[in-house]
């Protein structure tokens, strides 16, 4: 992203909280991106493989559009040093997008619930008064569409071919749902941007997206699980996290530890 | 003497399938042997759509989605089409002698007239009046 520094104005009181927003996004894309990277190679047929390893790919390059705005309007550092040096504590993705890979109906449903909430932020985001915010999420926006394709025809073609497919999926997706309702984890300073008409309350967010997925999970011939009775899985976006986060940066950041000063 | 025709379908020829009964494809089990689709990339709206290539899928909506990965991830695209590979009839190459033109033919070629003095001439005096 080629914005000028610090060309947008920030009010005061929306500094931190933007900075935590656009840290939960960036954080959790730079995981899943990574997760989803762990399929090249081992997709169940090359195009499928080809298709989750370019999506994979998207993410990360998403990651790095809200980094790279965290380091020219909220002093965070550089995009790289900032996502291969800090410590667990300091991640505030949430405990979804953390997960190991398992088999692929985990990772196709997980795919399918992420990129469905990142389609609506992106959306909402596209008109947030931060102007830059704004211009990135437009450029993510189409993506995110590509990705809410692919997810949504994988899963209506699962849904709909046989009953032992179905009711594993469904199965993934009753286990899964309190991890995803996690992605919706409120911060304690988000009203602040709501009331600026940056970002909406992440349960604003949550409400949309039940709805959306309601009417993708029935036309596959499955069905949502119950909100109401089921525990979300909160704590990520406080920093709190899996046992599979720490291990997951290792590997991440093997390279880049050997010599953090290195140009790419 | 007579001239093949083919399906481009490589199950129809794998399990010797006749193309001429309707339908020879479908008569096999759902989700074994994946068709395969040919897809079609239109580089620019208005341009020809151009064959680049095949994707195997089972069902035409995932056939477009890893059309749009295997095609157009890379450079520019307006718009794809996916088709049925079933649905694609090709010659046989055995009967490549058909578009044999042989030189004395060359009187079916524009070029084989002798008008061509006379076009360029009438081109070169056109290009005349329409310059101001």
């Amino acid at each position: 992203m080629n914005l000028p520094l610090n060309s947008v104005p920030i009010e005061e009181t929306h500094l931190e909280p933007l900075r935590h927003l656009l840290t939960a996004l960036a954080d959790d894309h730079l995981i899943l991106g990574h997760r989803h990277s762990e399929w090249t190679g081992l997709g169940p047929i090359l195009e499928e493989d080809i298709a989750f390893s370019s999506i994979a790919q998207d993410q990360m390059g998403h990651a790095l559009g809200f980094y790279t705005l965290l380091h020219e309007y909220f002093g965070t550092p550089d995009p790289d040093i900032h996502a291969f040096t800090r410590n667990e504590a300091a991640f505030s993705c949430c405990q979804l997008v953390e997960w190991p890979i398992g088999e692929y109906d985990f990772s196709l449903v997980r795919h399918l619930f992420f990129d469905l909430a990142a389609g609506l932020r992106m959306e909402t985001l596209s008109h947030s008064s931060f102007k830059p915010l704004a211009q990135l999420a437009t450029k993510i926006r189409g993506e995110v569409k590509y990705h809410m394709f692919h997810a949504k025809t994988m899963v209506g073609q699962l849904g709909n071919s046989s009953e032992t497919v179905r009711s594993r999926l469904q199965t993934t997706i009753n286990r899964q749902f309190g991890l995803a309702l996690g992605m919706f984890e409120s911060r304690p300073d988000e009203q602040i941007l709501d009331d600026a008409n940056i970002a909406p309350i992440e349960a604003k967010w949550r409400e949309r997206w039940l709805e959306a997925l309601h009417t993708i999970l029935e036309s596959a011939g499955l069905h949502l699980p119950d909100p109401d009775r089921t525990e979300p899985v909160y704590g990520g976006r406080k920093g709190y996290h899996t046992e599979f986060l720490q291990p997951l940066l290792t590997e991440m950041t093997e390279v880049f530890r050997l010599d953090p000063q290195a140009e790419w | 003497m007579s001239v093949e025709i083919r399906s481009l379908d490589p199950r129809v020829n794998r399990l010797g399938l006749h193309i001429h009964e309707p339908g020879a494809a479908d008569t096999l089990p759902p989700h074994d042997h994946w068709g395969t689709y040919q897809v079609f990339h239109q580089k620019k709206r208005g341009d020809r759509h151009g064959a680049v290539g095949i994707v195997h899928a089972p069902s035409p909506e995932l056939a477009m989605v890893y059309a749009k990965e295997q095609f157009g991830r890379r450079g520019e695209t307006a718009n794809l089409w996916v088709v049925d590979t079933r649905h694609v009839l090709a010659l046989d190459y055995g009967d490549q002698d058909m578009f044999a033109t042989t030189p004395e033919k060359s009187y079916r070629d524009p070029g084989g007239y002798k008008v061509n003095d006379k076009i360029d001439e009438y081109r070169e005096k056109m290009s005349h009046e329409l310059t101001p």
